[in-house]
């Protein structure tokens, strides 16, 4: 039998990305996940669809699928926008980005580290992330 | 939109500002904006309550280290309290800590800002 799996379709809209964390949250709690976890993952996927929104520069839907692989728990955020190459993002840096007219940019750090792994592939048709976590 | 709300007051010489839901740009637009114009009134201590947020973005975030960057040319201070474990998380992993000190409540912030 496949692994148990969600797929959720988000139109690009602000606060979007808080109906994938509530799909989150029922999967997470189904799996046993404890609190601070489960808030690492919605932390996480609010970013990977704040980036999809607003880096992918598409206004088609962003899709995400939720896969229940025994103890952890994989998401992938897709979206067939212009892609990028995450090995050149910059870490960001506290005291550089408190002098710099930019302050943004600490989707992907987070996203790093608050889940166990993410990884970017970026194709003709758009980006996927994956990122897992476990138990 | 998702719901946002902010109070404000002023107690012992400390502008404590209190959020309520989810900090995305418009939340975090509202507390900078509301912080910079205090300080160009000339205050210099602000306390952000964050009792009521249990959800942050990178974005609102970000735009609150401009209110520390206005608050470093003026030896002033922001402070944050209650915040949930992973606000914290978040505010540690972006070095927001490093510049904004995170008080367990509102009484042992304000006993340590009006000191």
């Amino acid at each position: 039998m496949s692994d148990p799996k969600v797929e959720l379709t988000l139109p690009v809209m602000q606060d979007m990305e808080l109906a994938a964390t509530k799909t989150a949250e029922v999967v997470a709690n189904r799996m046993g996940l404890d609190e601070m976890k489960t808030a690492e993952i919605n932390m996480a996927l609010i970013e990977a669809c704040i980036n999809a929104f607003e880096h992918s520069k598409t206004k088609d839907n962003v899709f995400i699928t939720y896969i229940i692989e025994g103890d952890t728990l994989v998401i992938k955020v897709g979206d067939k926008g212009q892609g990028f190459d995450s090995e050149v993002v910059a870490i960001p840096n506290i005291d550089e980005k408190i002098k710099s007219e930019h302050k943004r940019g600490w989707g992907i750090q987070l996203m790093k580290e608050l889940m166990d792994t993410v990884k970017f592939e970026t194709t003709d048709s758009g980006t996927t992330v994956t990122m897992t976590k476990s138990k | 939109m998702a719901d946002f709300n902010l109070k404000i007051k002023e107690e012992s010489g400390v502008i404590v500002v209190t959020t309520d839901g989810y900090l995305n740009n418009y939340g975090g637009e509202q507390v900078a904006s509301l912080c910079l114009q205090k300080i160009s009134e000339g205050k210099r201590k602000f306390l952000i309550n964050v009792e009521k947020t249990d959800m942050v973005n990178s974005i609102g975030v970000s735009i609150l280290i401009e209110v520390i960057e206005e608050l470093q040319g003026t030896n002033g201070t922001i402070a944050f309290c209650n915040t949930a474990p992973i606000v914290e998380k978040t505010f540690n992993i972006m070095g927001i800590s490093k510049y904004a000190t995170l008080y367990k409540d509102e009484e042992e912030a304000l006993k340590a800002l009006s000191a």
